[in-house]
């Protein structure tokens, strides 16, 4: 009977569970999914991380690359983020060029990189003007259920923790790098952004970290970015209906909340890796 | 919670609208607007700031593909086409935005299985590139006679590394900021519809943004008023 309700009536279906404050998935509106974090999942790949929020999947892989640098920013390496989000996670991506909602992830993961500053890319230089290093992170959903950017900030963010980058040195006889894989060393993260969505229901009801269901539902959508010293990156809210300035306020408060229980996770979960190697 | 925060908190409380910071003013470029200058889409405008420009047109509502088809709405669609080059993730991102604000003012349910084009040609970027969309796109919907629940207008703030802010900034004061902002502003409650922001900032500096967009939008959506009032004047 429920099962029919929700199919035939979503709308009605998720209002009578709001209207006793909590979702048809028993959480309340202010409570996260189960966030699950692995990290250095892929053994070939420079660093790794695997998310859960929930059932949506995120995992991200690090390729590091030599490369020249550019010619505006001969001291800087760069940092090339891509969502990837397959048919396999949802029956609404269909195979093909990546659709709008994976571009526009890509493009939001890479202005969160730049406004955070969590690496400095002048640290992925090797050489001024002639080497440097290119990370190219892959973020890949593998299964879809809502709230993908606050999953692929935090795969991102792990990966990068996990990253170790072998040592380069350039002979001075030759000019050419020589690569040493058994001498690593970690990068050095500058900031722990963390990011968190909101979705505004009915107008006015304000629930966190929504479902792929709920997501279909909500008339907007909100996404707050964290670093640890409690400054924004990134307040982007697409469009949808308006938010009041309180509404707004109770969204940053939840989000450094968030940020601070994800950056314990994290490092929680580094030192365990470390423990077990 | 952070000082800051806390600060904050106590800025919010006024109700509606927001208090404007006194040590920042705002003042915006010349802006102009012209309506129906094409003839072939159903609503078109060219909305200039300073040295910004973008001309937008409308089609629609028009007849929808089956694979885009939505059973109780129309369905809005929107390109972005750079001054060269192909559009780019950048530009899908900028869609997005655009198309979700449009989304949140237009009655779309009054146009079910129906198509909605919106097409934004950059003229001319000299910074506030994002808040030029949103207004040249908002005066193309007013043109195109579509029934909105309200109009929006957007507002680009750039704060430098002495912590002013300016608004409507050009691009080379955005390249010189520390972080920046667009907030589109809805014209019947003044609340924030859509935000975008770059670069890092204090939850203080947010609000005091916001704040500044509102008391700038009254600038916009009086010159919405006169430019309309003025065009209807002729014809009638």
């Amino acid at each position: 009977m429920a099962a029919g309700f929700k199919t035939a009536e979503p709308l009605e279906y998720h209002r009578s569970f709001l209207r006793e404050n909590c979702r048809p998935d028993g959480r309340e509106l202010s409570e996260f999914r189960t966030t699950t974090l692995n990290i250095g999942s892929i053994s070939t790949a420079d660093g790794s991380a695997l998310v859960k929020i929930g059932n949506t999947t995120v995992i991200c892989g690090i390729k590091a690359e030599l490369a020249n640098p550019t010619v505006e920013a001969p001291g800087k390496g760069y940092i090339v983020p891509n969502v990837d989000l397959p048919p396999l996670c949802s029956s609404r991506f269909r195979p093909g060029p990546p659709g709008e909602q994976a571009q526009a992830a890509s493009q939001f993961v890479a202005d969160v990189i730049e406004s955070s500053e969590l690496i400095q890319t002048e640290d992925l230089c090797i050489e001024r003007g002639k080497l440097c290093w290119v990370l190219y992170c892959d973020l890949m959903c593998l299964d879809y259920d809502g709230n993908l950017l606050d999953a692929c900030i935090m795969a991102l963010l792990s990966a990068l923790k996990n990253t170790q980058l072998p040592e380069v040195t350039i002979n001075t006889e030759t000019g050419s790098p020589e690569v040493n894989f058994k001498k690593r060393h970690e990068l050095r993260i500058h900031k722990h952004p963390v990011a968190t969505s909101f979705c505004i229901f009915d107008e006015s009801i304000l629930i966190v970290d929504p479902t792929s269901d709920e997501e279909s539902l909500v008339t907007a959508q909100l996404t707050v970015v964290t670093d640890d010293e409690g400054r924004l990156c990134s307040v982007y809210k697409p469009g949808g209906t308006s938010v009041s300035g309180e509404k707004l306020q109770q969204c940053i408060n939840q989000a450094t909340a968030r940020q601070r229980e994800i950056q314990k996770l994290i490092n929680k979960v580094i030192s365990s890796v470390k423990t077990a190697q | 919670m952070t000082q800051s925060s806390c600060d904050a908190l106590h800025f919010f409380r006024g109700g509606g609208m927001m208090e404007v910071c006194g040590s920042s003013t705002v003042s915006l470029r010349e802006f102009g607007c012209e309506q129906s200058l094409l003839s072939r889409p159903d609503g078109s405008a060219s909305f200039t700031q300073g040295d910004t420009s973008v001309l937008a047109g409308v089609y629609g509502p028009a007849e929808v593909k089956v694979s885009k088809e939505i059973y109780d709405r129309a369905t809005l669609e929107v390109l972005v086409q750079p001054k060269v080059g192909l559009p780019s993730v950048r530009e899908r991102l900028q869609e997005q935005c655009v198309r979700e604000t449009c989304e949140a003012s237009l009655l779309l349910s009054l146009h079910p299985r129906s198509s909605l084009t919106l097409i934004l040609q950059v003229l001319h970027d000299d910074g506030s590139l994002l808040s030029c969309f949103l207004n040249a796109a908002c005066m193309a919907l007013m043109d195109a006679g579509l029934p909105m629940s309200c109009l929006f207008c957007a507002v680009t703030c750039a704060i430098d590394t002495d912590g002013q802010i300016t608004t409507d900034p050009t691009a080379a004061q955005e390249k010189e900021s520390r972080a920046l902002m667009t907030f589109a502003i809805d014209s019947t409650e003044r609340k924030v519809l859509m935000s975008s922001t770059k670069g890092s900032f204090s939850v203080s500096e947010l609000q005091q943004c916001i704040a500044v967009s509102q008391k700038a939008s009254e600038k916009i959506f009086q010159f919405y008023r006169d430019s309309v009032r003025r065009r209807y004047s002729k014809i009638l």
